[in-house]
């Protein structure tokens, strides 16, 4: 499928997905291509500096290839009690091209969506028979990002996957719900207030075009997951706990928000 | 002492900042709205307009200048969430300005501007703030103060 018709493909679906869900706001947005006039979505990498930019754009300097890298060994080492290495299944790293565009996805076994850190985590525990790798951990960066870089390039695609459909609903109600001390919103800051500054921040759209990316202030790759946890500190609200369905939740809204976008991981942010 | 991360965690280095001794925070006490105005002093007191200065552009502790701008030559690069704070003071009374303070929802529902002085109908609270206000009551007066002199 070219670019065209696949955007055509996602604007029959999401038009499928509106009658059935009035994610009204996300379906107006989504059924713009991006790039052409009327569609507004713009990733974070527009809203930085030609230097960042520039970091993110030449793989020889940006600092997310060196946990590439180690994803790659990874990839290819047997571990577990089973002594398999992702190759042994799934062969080339190619074989992952689109998945991270599709993510999260629903797991029939569990009966809930699972993010693409989870779904390698239950390769590991399940296939590999080994320990899961903890969330934030070097190792699981790593491989998130050796996969998410094979969908580089590719339009966000998440599918239209009725099972889903009262989580992306949960997610987009978490998006739009004032939360903690400052009482804000998601909404407030990104949907309202994008473009503008909070103090010396540009205010993203928070588009997950780029993840995992690989953040100046933390010196080190990160989740989308803890950027959304910094969000969260930011207003001083509680952040849900690890392993929270709420994450899954934003997570499969904001991907639904961003559809068609560009997918850039692993990117590079201030 | 408490610790406490703030909104500018989201914007700078995750910033832990020890919340000033002297400004352990009470829960609200009970005010007065009369029309847009909260007339009398939170504290029975007036306040002092130099302490209000720092606590607006101290980022960690007023936070107002991540959205407003104002006459501060030495702050770094303001917010433009909301209008400056210019002339704030010859635009509205001591109590208006004491209500947009303390709880600027009840003027606008769908502010933006967080409620200085509520602790109810919040969502979520960090365990650390919860049951406080973002300011106190003296330091509510010490920033009315501190606007009041912005005439221009
Ligand atoms: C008070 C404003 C504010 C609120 C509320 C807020 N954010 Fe953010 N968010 C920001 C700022 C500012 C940045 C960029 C920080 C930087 O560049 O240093 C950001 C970054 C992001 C990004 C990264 C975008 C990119 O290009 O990589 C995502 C995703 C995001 N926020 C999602 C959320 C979600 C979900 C919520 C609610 C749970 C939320 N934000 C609440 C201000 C806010
Ligand atoms: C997260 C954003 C935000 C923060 C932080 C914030 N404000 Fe505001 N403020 C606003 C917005 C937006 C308005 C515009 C009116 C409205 O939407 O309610 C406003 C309105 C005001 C007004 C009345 C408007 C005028 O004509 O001057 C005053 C005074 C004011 N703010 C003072 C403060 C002070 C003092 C602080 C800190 C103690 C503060 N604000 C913190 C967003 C904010």
């Amino acid at each position: 499928m070219n670019r065209r018709q696949r955007s055509a493909a996602s604007r029959t679906a999401v038009a499928a997905l509106a009658a059935a869900v009035a994610v009204t706001v996300t379906v107006a947005l989504a059924q713009t291509p991006p790039g052409t006039t009327g569609d507004a979505r713009r990733s974070g990498y527009h809203d930085m500096g030609p230097a960042l930019r520039a970091m993110q754009d030449d793989d020889s300097a940006n600092p997310a290839m060196l946990w590439v890298r180690d994803g790659e060994a990874l990839w290819n080492r047997r571990l577990g009690a089973a002594a398999k290495a992702c190759a042994d299944c799934h062969g080339s790293a190619a074989s992952m091209a689109g998945v991270a565009a599709r993510y999260p996805a629903f797991d029939a076994q569990l009966g809930r969506p699972v993010s693409l850190e989870e779904r390698i985590n239950l390769c590991r525990t399940d296939r590999q028979k080994a320990e899961a790798l903890a969330g934030g951990s070097r190792e699981l960066l790593a491989l998130s990002a050796y996969v998410a870089l094979q969908s580089r390039g590719r339009p966000i695609a998440p599918p239209d996957d009725e099972r889903l459909r009262s989580y992306v609903a949960a997610g987009e109600a978490l998006f739009k719900r004032r939360l903690g001390q400052l009482n804000l919103s998601c909404a407030q800051c990104h949907d309202d207030n994008g473009g503008r500054r909070l103090g010396g921040a540009l205010i993203p759209q928070a588009h997950p075009t780029a993840y995992p990316i690989y953040r100046l202030e933390w010196q080190g790759l990160g989740s989308l997951k803890r950027r959304l946890r910094g969000c969260l500190v930011g207003v001083r609200a509680e952040p849900f706990a690890d392993d929270a369905p709420e994450y899954v939740s934003l997570e499969l809204f904001l991907m639904r928000r961003a559809r068609g976008m560009t997918l850039e991981a692993p990117g590079v942010r201030p | 002492m408490r610790t406490a991360r703030l909104l500018a965690a989201i914007a700078t280095p995750a910033v832990i900042a020890a919340v000033p001794a002297g400004h352990a925070q009470e829960a609200p006490r009970p005010y007065v709205v009369v029309g847009d105005a909260i007339p009398a002093s939170l504290t029975g007191q007036s306040g002092d307009a130099a302490r209000g200065r720092a606590i607006v552009a101290d980022r960690q502790v007023g936070l107002c200048l991540l959205c407003h701008a104002g006459p501060f030559p030495e702050a770094r690069l303001p917010g433009n969430l909301a209008p400056p704070l210019d002339g704030a003071g010859a635009r509205w009374s001591a109590g208006q300005l004491r209500l947009r303070i303390v709880d600027a929802a009840r003027l606008n529902p769908d502010t933006i501007m967080p409620p200085y002085y509520r602790t109810t109908g919040l969502q979520r609270v960090a365990p650390s703030f919860a049951g406080k206000p973002i300011l106190s009551a003296a330091q509510i007066e010490d920033v009315v103060a501190f606007l009041a002199t912005l005439k221009h």
